[in-house]
């Protein structure tokens, strides 16, 4: 039987403020355990939240930012369940009334664009941690994170692959940094997905039981967990079983998912309004000042590439797939306005290239836009060709110094002396008759023969241009 | 007359007169405390009184002392105190030492009061006898086969059995009023939001109000100009002027318009109340106030709304007592489950036990629309059957609680408790400040008389106190030191 693979995803997203979403404690990552943990992030008798406007103000900007109907009146309830790292039995959310209803992103996957629905996305407390492996016979408590405000982005069950679902959840990845409301570390936890998946028979309606998968921490474990998970439901309806309604970890080690809990055990976990926290009002003002502070968003940011610089729509593509590449080839910019497609070039090449083979982020690139705007400047006013760029390149990406420095004391500066080539060119000629024989009787090819003897003799400094006219002229 | 009949306002002329300092008064009441067989406190923090009252003689020396310096109280114990154990009455909380000061804890540290030690109270305000205390019955100062009411019950004996010049007290449903009411003083329940909650053992949120109880109406203007304003740490709190609420006290009530509602004068009212409480209207009318009989129709549902709204948030508040980070916490647990259920299974006392599980039941997936849901909108109609009256009245009086102080250990069904607070619920239903004065005895008993007063009206029902008072001298008797 033909099946298809029904997908939705709850993201967590951690909202980049100072101070946590009811308290005054810090929220920065890394901090000895329960350093950061204030009266009431410890839930003592007798404390009590007060709303972070930060965090509202966040929520916000994602909403605005895909179209979403922002609710300017909503409400915190608290979703009441014991856990050692819950410290006040309860967790502050939002059930009813969240923040942002429904609002929309598209996605690009193989040339096609998919609209995906996004039902909702509410503010809440992150929980702290439970280490379980460091005492015997203890779990040890850590409540820095307690408190840390998430945006829970709650999608449509719009997506029909494990390829859709991650191009999704990388869109949504690429926003939020965009916007800056979330720092998108996926290793830290800053951005997290849940996956609801289910199959039905092509071209049924209604859908199947679901499955939620937890504890995924990156895109690829995205993708195989889901696709692990289709696997196991079909094997399953297709030797006449039940797929049944449960909560799955991925485990990405084993390269498996295993129950948590099953419906059965769910928590009925007993939501009602908070009575500690008035509801959420919004003025038309709040929404009018936070929509005009809202930054360049990245479809507007492509098609604006395509536009002003003539970008091709791949390139531009690229290019605003993630928020510190698109800074970084603005950056190339300034200096090279009018060299758009060299920079876009570079960008996806060489230095894509090279942060790539070392793993590093571009936002922590060893060349800076800066550095490499001038060396683009050097190619572009024939001080170096485009091949002897590549090792200025590789020598600023190990330090040597700034594209000129390296082209000074490396003698890469081209030769662009008509006199100087035009004796080389000369000497090759007379030294090699039958090549010149070849050339004259058609053989084309025979040309990049002496462009390589040329280049030799010059340590690849030589003016290509220069020089493939001057060969031309005087073998012609 | 011994000094700690006088009032606030006259011990505060004494200390700045000279007549005794801070410390000698201080060492006065703790000495009484010290004898007394009330139970009115949990904890007695001599050192630290004697300590503040030094530190206040110090200023009142210097000349730099405010109006309230050096004054003895009793601190509730469910306010939390800085390096001072804070129990909310409870096995649950006896080991718990407060790590910071409630808001109200402060204001009343900033005004360089004394805190004589932690009054006793039911078990996180959960009460209406002083029963439900890990710590033992209160007693009634007038009585002490009597109980003192409940859940200030022991704020309430303190300040009767003149252990202290005043005391803190919180009220949920009637905890303020309705002991002040039995143990024949003046308490005042302030709308919703004017005294900070933070740091105030949470019962049931949208209801708890934190509040003076002193022998005077003037006293509780001076303790409630500390108490009250804006709190930046509670989201609840209003952010609106405190204003001074001893300014109106002396303003003339003539013309005053009195809404007695008929449904506070039903069945189930103790006939020598009824009486005692229609002299006081009496009284009032004689003063130049107008009377008229008005209806809160929905004032029948109050119990049984307070008793899902109150249980309901109370479920949830309490979730964090789960010994885990403090409090108590049970021995050898074998697994985390049984650390749960044993730490709170003998932890919480039996009525804190019923209403957690009352509120639990009734949030319950299914249950939610038809307790949780339809009790908040009564609470509106209960609201809006008062916003009506005060259209037609200045201030609502009647009885505070159905009868006189009962026998302890007399009331053994939860329900017949509950009916203890049938006039006083809805006040904190609808988030209205309510007042109890003494208004005469039965039986040698105290009877209160209960004043409700539109939102803010705090002012005015002091006003209205203070001219009863006045005329009246109910609010002056004592029990005598056969306490």
């Amino acid at each position: 039987m033909e099946w298809e693979t029904v997908i939705g995803l709850e993201i967590h997203a951690q909202l980049s403020t100072k101070s946590k979403i009811f308290s005054a404690a810090a929220t920065q990552y890394g901090a000895e355990p329960n350093t950061q943990a204030c009266a009431v992030d410890l839930g003592l008798p007798g404390v009590l939240p007060v709303l972070n406007v930060e965090a509202v103000n966040k929520a916000i900007k994602f909403g605005l930012a895909i179209n979403a109907h922002i609710n300017q009146r909503n409400v915190f309830d608290r979703k009441n369940y014991f856990y050692p790292d819950l410290p006040k039995g309860y967790q502050i959310s939002q059930l009813d009334w969240p923040i942002v209803g429904e609002g929309e992103i598209d996605i690009t996957l193989g040339g096609d664009t998919k609209t995906i629905g996004i039902t909702r996305a509410h503010l809440e407390e992150d929980a702290g941690k439970s280490i379980h492996d460091l005492y015997n016979d203890y779990t040890a408590v850590d409540l820095n994170r307690a408190g840390t405000p998430l945006l829970e982005i709650v999608s449509d069950p719009d997506m029909r692959s494990a390829k859709e679902a991650v191009a999704y959840a990388k869109k949504i990845h690429t926003l939020v940094q965009y916007i800056g409301i979330c720092d998108g570390n996926m290793q830290e936890g800053s951005f997290r997905c849940d996956a609801n998946v289910s199959i039905r028979p092509m071209g049924q309606e209604k859908l199947g039981t679901r499955a939620e998968l937890k504890n995924i921490n990156s895109f690829k474990f995205l993708e195989r967990a889901i696709n692990l998970e289709v696997e196991r439901q079909q094997d399953i309806l297709e030797e006449g079983g039940e797929v049944a309604q449960e909560t799955r970890l991925y485990d990405a080690v084993k390269h498996e998912t295993r129950s948590m809990r099953s419906k059965e055990e769910a928590n009925d976990y007993r939501y009602f309004p908070d009575p500690d926290l008035l509801p959420v009002e919004i003025s038309d003002e709040l929404l009018d000042k936070i929509r005009a502070e809202l930054p360049e968003l990245p479809m507007e940011k492509k098609a604006r590439f395509i536009a002003e610089f003539g970008l091709s729509e791949y390139d531009a593509d690229v290019l605003t797939s993630q928020k510190y590449l698109a800074d970084y080839f603005e950056t190339l910019l300034q200096v090279n306005q009018s060299q758009a497609k060299l920079c876009a070039n570079w960008v996806m090449g060489e230095l894509s290239a090279s942060l790539n083979k070392n793993q590093i982020e571009i936002q922590d690139s060893p060349v800076s836009a800066q550095q490499l705007s001038l060396l683009i400047t050097r190619i572009s006013d024939n001080t170096v060709s485009g091949k002897i760029a590549k090792d200025v390149f590789k020598a600023m990406w190990d330090g040597e110094g700034s594209a000129d420095d390296i082209i000074k004391s490396k003698g890469l500066k081209q030769m662009t002396d008509t006199g100087e080539i035009e004796a080389i060119v000369d000497e090759i000629i007379a030294n090699n008759a039958p090549q010149v024989e070849q050339f004259k009787s058609g053989n084309e090819k025979i040309l990049g023969f002496f462009v390589g003897q040329a280049m030799q003799a010059t340590q690849g400094k030589a003016n290509p241009k220069l020089l493939n006219e001057m060969l031309r002229s005087k073998l012609g | 007359m011994d000094v700690h009949n006088k009032t606030i306002a006259q011990l505060s002329q004494g200390l700045k007169a000279g007549d005794f300092s801070s410390a000698e008064l201080t060492k006065h009441y703790l000495d009484r405390i010290n004898t007394s067989e009330l139970n009115a406190f949990i904890t007695v923090t001599d050192e630290l009184a004697m300590e503040q009252a030094r530190a206040a003689d110090d200023k009142i020396i210097k000349g730099n002392a405010g109006i309230l310096t050096g004054i003895p109280y009793a601190h509730k114990d469910i306010f939390c105190t800085n390096g001072v154990k804070t129990s909310a009455g409870s096995k649950m909380l006896d080991n718990f030492i407060s790590p910071y000061d409630a808001t109200v804890s402060h204001k009343l540290n900033q005004a360089d009061l004394v805190m004589l030690g932690k009054a006793n109270m039911d078990e996180f305000a959960m009460g209406s006898s002083n029963e439900n205390s890990y710590y033992g019955d209160v007693k009634n100062p007038w009585n002490v086969s009597k109980i003192p009411g409940g859940s200030s019950g022991g704020s309430a004996a303190a300040v009767a059995g003149r252990l202290a010049p005043f005391a803190t007290g919180t009220d949920t449903g009637g905890s303020i009023r309705q002991p002040a009411s039995l143990c024949g003083i003046t308490g005042l329940k302030p709308t919703y939001g004017r005294v900070s909650r933070y740091g105030m053992i949470a019962y049931a949120s949208s209801l708890d109000q934190a509040g003076p109880m002193t022998q005077t109406a003037e006293d509780a203007a001076l303790v409630l100009n500390v108490m009250a304003g804006f709190d930046e740490k509670d989201s609840t709190s209003a952010n609106r002027d405190v204003e001074d609420y001893t300014e109106n006290l002396n303003d003339s009530i003539k013309g005053l318009t009195i809404g007695l509602p008929k449904e506070f004068f039903s069945e189930g009212l103790d006939d020598e109340v009824a009486n005692q409480v229609m002299a006081a209207v009496k009284e009032f009318e004689s003063m130049g106030a107008i009377v008229k009989e008005i209806s809160l129709p929905n004032s029948a549902y109050a119990i049984p709304t307070y008793y899902i709204v109150a249980p309901c948030e109370c479920s949830s508040n309490l979730s964090r007592l789960d010994g885990v980070r403090y409090g108590y916490r049970c021995d050898d647990p074998k697994n985390l489950d049984d650390l749960y259920l044993r730490s709170r299974s003998e932890g919480f006392g039996e009525e804190v036990k019923r209403r957690i599980m009352i509120g639990a039941y009734a949030l319950s997936a299914g249950y939610y629309d038809a307790y949780y849901l339809k009790a908040q909108k009564v609470r509106h109609l209960i609201s809006d059957d008062f916003k009506k009256a005060f259209k037609q009245v200045d201030v609502i009086m009647g009885p505070v609680s159905p009868t006189t102080a009962f026998d302890l250990g007399s009331v053994k069904d939860p329900v017949s408790m509950y009916l203890a607070d049938i006039y006083t619920l809805s006040a904190n239903l609808a988030g209205l400040p309510g007042m109890s004065i003494p208004a005469g005895f039965s039986q040698n008993l105290p009877v209160g008389l209960q004043l409700i007063g539109d939102y803010w009206s705090e002012s005015k029902l002091l006003n209205i106190a203070h001219q009863f008072q006045q005329q009246t001298d109910w609010h002056t008797q004592t029990p005598g030191d056969k306490s």
